[in-house]
């Protein structure tokens, strides 16, 4: 087995097995993650008890005893969720020295299967960007070319997944965030229903839309790790109860008869050429496998962009109070604290401890909740998101599956849109409303740029749906152009 | 009725709910727990952690609901209430916004000899925010009290005059005990009492701009601080000026009300539905059951014992008060099938040791069935109503049954007609002139032999053999 190109699935079975031990892959891991970080900056720390965390999986096979079915897996885990004794900062300088006294559900979940955390990955602030630029910790580059983005808001879990920093990572998303940049690095990322994976212990941006999901090489090891981390959690009263199905055992690339939707609106020309044609592709390849294509309509999907904005952006204004200097976190220096007033440490606190993406969604979401212009904006966003749902939900009656490009182009360069917060909300149009609508979703490696950059295509199920999601997924995932290709870095 | 004006008051109390665990989180709720000892990650706001609800809470705020007429919510909603205080771990409340659990009820009190009735306008959810101590330069915050949960319940604007408002929280006070969610201590903070209150010309109808008093610990604090307030807008009105909307808190030392924040500062709360909460949804099946959980509530309690124990009035009302209070009285009742008697030893000799000791009725140390013993020795004769007055101090003291008392200390009533025969003769043998006297006329001098009687049996004789044998020696 050769590490650098192994599945989750193989390394685990090797280390189960003892083929390998899970010491020499966590060094060999390490090693690269650490060789390669300079460049690509994915990684804000490393998990310095990784070698150790990877010796006593051993030892604990050693002695017979079942380590879980991620048996000495290294993963890589996103700054948003919590990690019992390794710092946790969001991508913000105002959590910079932040250390959890708990594991985020699904944080723990992974570890009873037995990964060792190789470090935190970078994120734009608060998971608030689509390029990772946003980040207090410095932008993330794209390994596949290192003056272009990565995406985001889990760049950093994209490309360390992409460089093979690590052999599995967990992102969030939001309104694409693990979708657009697995897109823009070539790796498979789900994000599951809302509701099916816990959200405690994951830093809270827009509430009712965040959900963790992998970001992996295969769509087998999506399934699988998606099958850990799923389910009921007791401290999650919006986890569902639903049984959580054997998504990696039951993964089929038989797509034969099975119905799939494109959504009319979609259609309108202005993507770049190439995701034209991957999108083509992967149409032309699943119809040569037997699935039927069926036009689907959601026409409230003209809004999901400022729906989204509207309602992520209020729910954040809320989540993101709880920052304010007084409990944990940064808080700002002051000459004479005891002089202070304070409104002025809650101001002179946040104002230096968020960034300018931040404060720019925390002033549009108090905005959005005032008195007298609430019913305008948080309130009628919520009537057109219920639309949303209502118009996914009679899609779903007609297909089983719907398949959409992730972003209207392959990955953009650093600082193009930085200074146009507009254009890069835009990149979002065809993720937000997979959350908007709860659904889950999933980007694809499929084609490859004439500039050599991948691109993903994204494939959305109905509620809980998940299984046959990842069973297109998986077809499309043997005819991929990124198949076999990686990143020269 | 002052100077042609009348009040209008509303009153909002926060309820303590006396559950074991916080409302969101399963961090103990006690009272004496050291600083923030009382604390998780969930508590104090961490990064990533979430609310989940505590159910004991839904259940009391029902019960509660219920014990005051509303209308219980199938479905209600948590909604986060925004605002920046160093005591607010998460930088907003939880709590209930347009969709309370409880609405529409009412509740009737007296008030002197009047009977009142005001709307309970709503009852909601929401969690408690921590404590600020403020000590010279640096403010300590114990975090304890975050996530207490609190039902807040709120009155129509119905109450017109100080007395009825200190009544009116008396009652719930009283109900919330009876219930047993709330332990009403409003020194501890567990009851805390919002008023708001206005003015308006007797027969105006628009209402005048209201200020609302905060910081009053006690129900006669209610009492003075809205009577200063009236008489206070009353004053700025008939002066020509203008009542300003803002919070003013009661100073209990100077017996005063004073800014606390004026309307200008007043804060957009920007509630708006809590993502992390479901709807609470409560079914009919959980209703039911706390309905059938609720106890005998005191006004109902108080007319059963005016009609099926025939007490007056007056002491079904005393005895009522608390529900401890009407249980030990019910089971003294029961015991000694005398309920005037029960009624009578529990109002003067009990209570008068419970309140000289500063003791609880839980913690009394005579039990009902030992006053109820008490009460049948007498009404069976085997002591009289002095002997027993000797007997319950000792029965306070050791706790121990009336009977044994009697028994060791040789106290049973000598009620042997040829026994206290003998003493007769031998008192008025002895009191030769006096028998002269009373044969004369001198007839006041019957208690005289009476006394005698009783003080040379120590108390034992049957004072009414006693009476009837003297009757017989003297005029027969």
């Amino acid at each position: 087995m050769e590490l650098i190109n192994a599945s989750i699935i193989e390394i685990a079975e090797a280390v189960k097995t003892k083929k390998a031990s899970a010491k020499e892959v966590a060094t060999f891991f390490m090693k690269r993650a650490e060789n390669l970080n300079p460049k690509l900056n994915a990684y804000t720390s490393f998990n310095k008890q990784a070698i150790q965390d990877a010796e006593a999986i051993d030892a604990r096979i050693a002695k017979g005893e079942d380590v879980g079915v991620m048996a000495g897996v290294p993963f890589g885990i996103k700054e948003m969720f919590c990690t019992k004794g390794i710092t946790t900062n969001a991508g913000s300088k105002i959590l910079q020295n932040f250390v959890p006294p708990y594991d985020a559900t699904v944080v723990a979940r992974l570890k009873k299967a037995g990964i060792v955390i190789t470090g935190k990955l970078n994120q734009d602030e608060f998971a608030m960007g689509s390029s990772n630029e946003t980040s207090f910790f410095g932008a993330t580059k794209n390994p596949w070319n290192l003056e272009c983005v990565p995406g985001g808001s889990s760049g950093g879990s994209a490309a360390a997944q992409a460089a093979r920093m690590c052999a599995g990572t967990l992102g969030t998303d939001t309104g694409g965030s693990i979708r657009q940049p697995a897109s823009f690095c070539g790796i498979v990322g789900v994000k599951p229903t809302y509701g099916r994976v816990s959200r405690y212990g994951i830093i809270a941006y827009a509430s009712s839309l965040d959900q963790a999901g992998p970001m992996v090489s295969t769509v087998k090891d999506a399934a699988l790790t998606l099958e850990v981390i799923s389910g009921h959690d007791e401290r999650d009263s919006t986890t569902s109860q639903r049984k959580v199905p054997t998504y990696s055992k039951d993964l089929s690339t038989n797509v034969k008869g099975m119905k799939i939707g494109l959504i009319k609106e979609y259609m309108h020309g202005g993507l770049h050429a190439d995701v034209q044609k991957t999108v083509d592709q992967a149409i032309s390849t699943l119809k040569s496998m037997g699935a039927e294509f069926v036009e689907v309509s959601v026409p409230m999907t003209e809004f999901a962009v400022p729906v989204y904005y509207l309602v992520a952006a209020s729910e954040a204004s809320s989540n993101l109070a709880r920052y304010d200097g007084v409990k944990y976190g940064y808080r700002a220096e002051f000459a004479n604290l005891s002089a202070v007033d304070l409104e002025d440490f809650y101001g002179k606190t946040r104002g230096e401890g968020f960034g300018k993406e931040v404060k720019r969604r925390i002033m549009l979401g108090t905005y959005c909740l005032s008195s007298g212009y609430y019913d305008a904006y948080y309130n009628k966003a919520g009537q057109v998101r219920r639309l949303i749902m209502n118009q996914y939900r009679d899609a779903f009656k007609k297909c089983d599956v719907i398949l959409s490009p992730v972003t209207t182009s392959p990955a953009f360069k650093i600082g193009e849109r930085v200074s146009d917060p507009l254009t890069m909300y835009l990149n979002d149009i065809f993720t937000t409303s997979t959350n908007l609508a709860g659904l889950p979703g999933m980007s694809v490696p499929f084609g490859m740029s004439a500039d050599g950059l991948p691109i993903g295509v994204q494939l959305t199920g109905a509620h809980f749906d998940e299984q046959k999601m990842l069973n297109v997924g998986c077809a499309l995932e043997g005819a991929s152009s990124v198949k076999g290709k990686t990143p020269n870095v | 009725m002052y100077r042609g004006y009348e009040a209008v008051i509303g009153i909002e109390i926060h309820v303590q709910l006396n559950t074991e665990s916080k409302i969101f989180c399963s961090d103990s709720t006690q009272f004496n727990a050291g600083d923030n000892e009382n604390t998780s990650p969930v508590s104090v706001g961490m990064p990533g952690t979430l609310p989940v609800m505590n159910k004991r809470a839904v259940e009391f705020a029902i019960k509660t609901g219920l014990a005051l007429g509303c209308h219980i919510r199938k479905k209600s909603v948590f909604a986060r209430k925004n605002y920046f205080y160093p005591d607010l771990p998460k930088g907003y409340q939880i709590s209930q916004y347009d969709q309370p659990i409880c609405e529409h009820g009412s509740i009737t009190f007296k008030v002197g000899e009047q009977s009142k009735t005001i709307k309970i306008t709503r009852a909601h959810l929401e969690e408690d925010a921590g404590k600020s101590n403020h000590l010279g330069d640096f403010t300590m915050i114990n975090y304890n009290r975050a996530g207490i949960p609190l039902l807040e319940v709120v009155t129509g604007p119905d109450l017109r005059t100080p007395q009825e408002a200190a009544e009116y929280g008396r009652t719930i006070r009283q109900i919330v005990r009876y219930l047993g969610v709330c332990d009403g201590n409003l020194e501890e903070g567990s009851m805390r009492c919002d008023c708001n209150v206005s003015i308006r010309k007797v027969g105006d109808e628009r209402l005048g701009t209201r200020t609302e008093l905060k910081n009053i610990n006690s129900f006669r604090f209610v009492e003075k601080a809205i009577e200063y307030e009236i008489e206070r807008q009353i004053d700025l009105v008939e002066r020509g000026e203008k009542v300003i909307q803002e919070t003013r808190l009661w100073d209990p030392d100077k017996n005063k009300t004073f800014t606390m924040r004026s309307k200008e500062e007043a804060q957009d709360y920007r509630y708006f539905p809590d993502p992390d909460l479901l709807p609470l949804v409560v079914s009919d099946e959980l209703i039911n059951r706390m309905k059938s959980e609720l106890p005998e509530l005191p006004i109902a309690r108080k007319n059963r014992f005016v009609s099926a124990h025939a007490l007056p009035e007056s002491d079904a009302e005393v005895l009522t008060t608390e529900k401890d209070l009407a249980d030990f009285y019910e089971e003294t009742a029961i015991v000694s099938k005398n309920f005037k008697g029960a009624a009578n030893w529990i109002m003067t000799e009990l209570l008068r040791e419970l309140n000289s000791n500063n003791l609880e009725i839980r913690a009394s140390p005579i039990k009902p069935m030992q006053l109820g013993q008490l009460i049948t020795m007498i009404d069976k004769g085997t002591i009289s109503g002095k002997i027993a007055k000797s007997v319950f101090p000792e029965m306070w003291k050791t706790g121990k049954d009336p009977e044994v008392i009697v028994k060791e200390k040789g106290l049973v009533q000598v009620s042997d007609p040829a026994a206290v025969e003998k003493i007769v003769d031998e008192i008025l043998a002895a009191n030769v002139s006096q028998v002269v006297d009373y044969k004369s006329g001198k007839k006041n001098l019957f208690g005289f032999f009476v006394g005698a009687a009783m003080k040379a049996s120590k108390g034992q004789a049957n004072p009414d053999l006693v009476n009837q044998i003297l009757q017989k020696k003297l005029n027969g």
